[in-house]
């Protein structure tokens, strides 16, 4: 059960002179640095014992939802299960202890499973090329885009700057074309939450880059028309992202190379199972197809046979002079990388498509009961890939109760909250997917929930504006948070 | 094995439900030609057992020699509670805390964290963190372009100290948006600034110090902090949290302090795990706190008037901003936030300094040890912290291969990222090594040397 018991800030908790003996070296000599150089106040960090420290840092961990205690069916965020062994093995001293910078022969080990990811992530993916470096989907993105950027600059096509995007998009979508330098022009959904073709075409020309889009799309519904969105992209000289935010819906049934697209992010945090740890680190390994292999970001893993045996290394500068170069101190996120490795070997080749057909199955078994319950779908006539929308509209003009209300009201039903208000263009919505790993049982509880809160509107008149009441604390002042400005201790 | 928990049963209600034949008729949007059949790229799966003895093997493979290399990652002692805790499931499989009510764990945790660093930096604002530190240089240089109105060149200057990958990541990650980053003069004695030939040009936007210095070395920062600030310039700062509990902190450089500091978070308890995840710090002064990039926690109360905390400053962010975003960055990273939050609450200033200092007094005796062998100098004269540039008489790279069949990591050759200086070798000597391990490193170094030297003769 969540710990509702308030816990005053560490600082508050703080004696002078109080430490955790333990963890420091004893006292060294006098430092031998000119005093020019040499700090002369004393920071306010917290003076604690080391059973005050793991108490309290235990007791926040208790305020907190996740996998491991909720079901979160939070979607465009692929909340699945991440097994024990990816975390235990990642974390074994020669990978934990292994510096960055050290040498090829201390690193055979660690270098074969990049090597083997990099492998592994161009067969689910159909792409020619991967790098492993992007250090979060966003970065990812960058990566996408500044090679899309590359390519049409090393063809003297200097002036292709700009990048379509739908309106359903990740607003990291058009964040990352404004970050590399390009102007973002926004391309309707039709009704059905396909790409309106028309809108496409009329915004095609001499000076498109390219166009990023998620398939299956934000709306939780697969691009049907994907094929002619891309011989339509490539004819007018652009090329075709693939924002891999929705990989685990069609993980072993269809690849973003065989679409058509030039390049991809994959969210090893979400397909893959690596952990949100609360907000990070992520993952976002790049793919891509041909056209664009000399530009990849670096370093890369490569192979090579030498006296009869694989040795693995880096692939930097010298191999890949094109290369829009390096996004990271060193390799990225690659501790990360090793729980993704671990959690693809476990899963599988027949496991891989399994993962879809369950995501798919869960969530198409979800959004008939919520619509046999009553709850409005955003897309009826299509099946839901691994997500689904439902929309509040209805609900928010008759009982006054809005997507908001039910996220928080979830909340005390001990659910994590969907993806609400996103994405922008349905109005008071709800975006659900549940993954592949939780049960039936599960889901019906879901439901169960679900109906509760809407009869609880519809019939008695509840209201949830002021809900959540069973968690640490009730609503949060967002507005007085911003206006008065409180992001730091000071003691008083 | 794909962690799928349904049974034949499930699958048949389920389907039942749906009113679809079989799981196949779920996918019957995707056009038929367009389908893969099997996924060869993958290999069967295997049981965790299985696995579990692979990796051990491959872990076993690379070892656990004595590391003597920084260059940007250090190795620290981590203590047990900082990963046991951190890697709690209500902390490791959580989401991004957008429900601030049931993420209040995470969130006083970055709120502590925004105070610890803040505190160390003597900055006024810290965000929730970025990816590493030298993405977080890439963003800390869009982000003083976007402060610094005045100037229009887009030009950011670097005092020699900054890392040459810190610079290339910079490059890559914002030479799309016109910025460009031009080098100062190095005096080739100390290896610092040469104040004698400083020359901003035209209108620049920042100027970056990082200290120590990549080579190890230690700038006059008040002196170059002043000067910047009198070109229109602001500063920015590249610090080692650790070394913060020795060195003057970057709210305290030159007459009025830097306007923004950022740096490799690795040093504060995050395992070196061949390079990530790592996080990247960054804090500015309260002026700048509309144009920081990433997340901010803030304090506020419930409806009940009780206080808790929530994400803050959201218009800044691409979920709502999208393309006028301060920049693309939608997560932080979290977990490693977390540990760092945890250890710089079980070390404290006190033992921060301690550890500080410890690896002063290690690199200090290596040093020694090392100038006492014919054939090594220092590559610049003056004060270290935990680092330190030597110069030696034969190419590095084949000494680095057999102090390595020994075990010892030597350190980082610095021949393709410093050319310019010859044969040197970048060392680094943290309180985890005793001085037996440093004495051995020492003798293992007289040994190749020697009989290296031998051989040529």
């Amino acid at each position: 059960m969540i710990n509702k018991i308030a816990e005053k800030l560490i600082f508050e908790k703080s004696r002078s002179g109080r430490r955790a003996f333990a963890q420091a070296p004893m006292a060294s000599a006098e430092v031998g640095i000119p005093a020019m150089y040499l700090r002369k106040d004393r920071p306010n960090l917290p003076e604690a014992s080391e059973l005050q420290t793991v108490r309290h840092f235990t007791r926040l961990s208790q305020k907190n939802f996740s996998i491991d205690t909720q079901f979160y069916p939070l979607g465009s965020c692929t909340m699945k299960y991440n097994p024990r062994a990816c975390n235990a093995l990642a974390l074994l001293p020669g990978f934990a202890g292994r510096h960055p910078l050290g040498p090829e022969s201390h690193g055979q080990g660690f270098l074969r499973c990049m090597y083997e990811l990099q492998e592994m992530l161009k067969g689910v993916t159909g792409m020619k090329g991967v790098s492993l470096t992007p250090m979060a989907g966003a970065q990812g993105e960058l990566a996408g885009v500044a090679m899309i950027r590359a390519y049409h600059e090393a063809r003297g096509d200097h002036q292709r700057k700009e990048i379509l995007v739908p309106d359903a998009a990740h607003g990291t979508n058009p964040a990352t074309a404004t970050m590399c330098g390009c102007v973002v022009r926004e391309i309707p959904t039709d009704k059905d939450g396909d790409v309106d073709i028309d809108a496409l075409k009329a915004a095609l020309g001499p000076k498109t880059a390219g166009i990023m889009l998620t398939n299956p799309s934000t709306l939780g519904v697969f691009e049907r028309r994907i094929a002619e969105v891309a011989t339509l992209v490539h004819e007018a000289g652009g090329l075709l992202y693939y924002d891999g935010a929705n990989l685990n819906a069609i993980l072993g049934k269809v690849r973003p190379g065989d679409m058509g697209f030039d390049v991809i992010h994959m969210n090893l945090h979400k397909t893959f199972s690596t952990p949100h740890g609360g907000g990070g680190p992520g993952s976002g390994a790049v793919g891509v197809g041909n056209r664009l292999l000399p530009f990849l970001p670096i370093p890369l893993v490569g192979a090579a046979e030498k006296d009869g045996k694989t040795v693995f290394r880096w692939l930097a500068e010298n191999e890949l002079p094109q290369s829009i170069g390096r996004l990271s101190g060193f390799m990225g996120n690659a501790g990360v990388l090793l729980r993704a490795y671990v959690y693809m070997r476990m899963v599988g080749r027949d496991g891989m498509e399994r993962i879809a057909e369950y995501a798919t199955l869960n969530a198409n078994y979800l959004m008939v009961r919520l619509a046999d319950a009553g709850f409005e779908l955003a897309f009826p006539g299509r099946r839901a890939s691994h997500e689904f929308i439902i929309t509040m509209r209805k609900e928010a003009r008759t009982y006054d109760l809005t997507a908001m209300d039910v996220a928080k009201a979830l909340l005390d039903w001990n659910y994590h909250a969907p993806t609400t208000y996103f994405p922008l263009l349905v109005p008071e919505c709800l975006l659900i997917e549940p993954t592949e790993t939780e049960s039936k049982e599960t889901l019906d509880g879901f439901v169960d929930a679900m109906i509760a809160i809407l009869t609880d509107a519809r019939e008695n008149g509840v209201s949830f504006k002021e809900a959540p009441y069973n968690m640490p604390v009730r609503r949060l002042d967002d507005v007085k948070a911003a206006r008065q400005l409180d992001i730091r201790f000071e003691p008083g | 094995m794909p962690f799928i928990p349904h049974t034949k049963k499930d699958t048949d209600e389920m389907l039942a439900a749906i009113g679809a034949a079989d799981i196949e008729a779920l996918f019957d949007e995707i056009p038929a030609k367009l389908r893969i059949g099997s996924l060869d790229g993958v290999p069967e799966a295997l049981s965790e057992m299985q696995i579990s003895r692979l990796m051990h093997k491959r872990a076993a493979e690379d070892g656990t020699p004595q590391c003597y290399i920084g260059a940007g990652a250090y190795e620290h002692h981590i203590p047990a509670a900082v990963w046991d805790i951190a890697t709690r499931g209500e902390f490791y499989s959580a989401y991004t805390p957008y429900q601030a009510e049931a993420s209040q764990g995470t969130l006083q945790c970055i709120y502590e964290y925004q105070s610890m660093i803040t505190a160390l930096t003597v900055l006024d604002v810290s965000n929730a963190s970025l990816y590493d530190g030298a993405s977080g240089l890439a963003e800390a240089a869009l982000m003083a372009v976007r402060s610094n109105r005045k100037a229009r060149s887009g030009r950011i200057l670097l005092a020699p100290g900054v890392s040459p990958v810190y610079q290339k990541v910079a490059t890559a990650i914002a030479s799309n948006q016109g910025i460009t980053f031009a080098s100062l003069p190095a005096d080739p004695v100390t290896g610092t600034t040469d104040f004698e030939r400083l020359d901003a040009g035209d209108d620049p936007v920042a100027v970056v110090i990082q200290q120590p210095g990549f080579l190890g070395t230690l700038e006059d920062v008040d002196r170059i902090t002043d000067w910047a600030h009198e070109q229109g310039a602001l500063v920015i700062a590249v610090v080692n949290p650790v070394s913060l509990a020795l060195l003057k902190a970057p709210g305290h450089w030159g007459r009025n302090g830097v306007d923004i500091a950022c740096g490799e978070g690795q040093p504060l308890g995050v395992p070196l795990s061949s390079g990530g995840p790592y996080f990247g710090f960054m804090t500015c002064r309260q002026q700048h706190v509309r144009q920081i990039p990433g997340r901010i926690v803030g304090r506020t109360t419930d409806l009940d008037g009780e206080s808790g905390f929530v994400l803050t400053l959201q218009a800044r962010e691409q979920h709502i901003r999208r393309s006028k975003a301060t920049s693309n960055i939608c997560t932080n990273q979290g977990l490693m936030v977390t540990a760092a939050t945890i250890y710089m609450s079980l070390l404290g200033f006190d033992g921060l300094a301690r550890v500080a200092a410890e690896a002063h007094r290690n690199t200090t005796r290596l040093v020694s040890g090392l100038l006492g062998i014919k054939g090594i100098s220092r590559c610049f004269e003056g004060p270290f912290f935990h680092e330190v540039a030597l110069q030696l008489e034969q190419p590095v790279a084949p000494v680095l291969e057999r102090l390595a069949d020994l075990d010892i990591l030597g350190g980082l050759d610095l021949k393709t990222s410093h050319p310019d200086l010859g044969h040197a070798l970048l060392v680094c000597a943290t309180e985890t090594k005793t001085d037996e391990d440093i004495d051995a490193y020492v003798s293992a170094m007289r040994n190749v040397l020697t009989t290296s030297a031998r051989k040529s003769a």
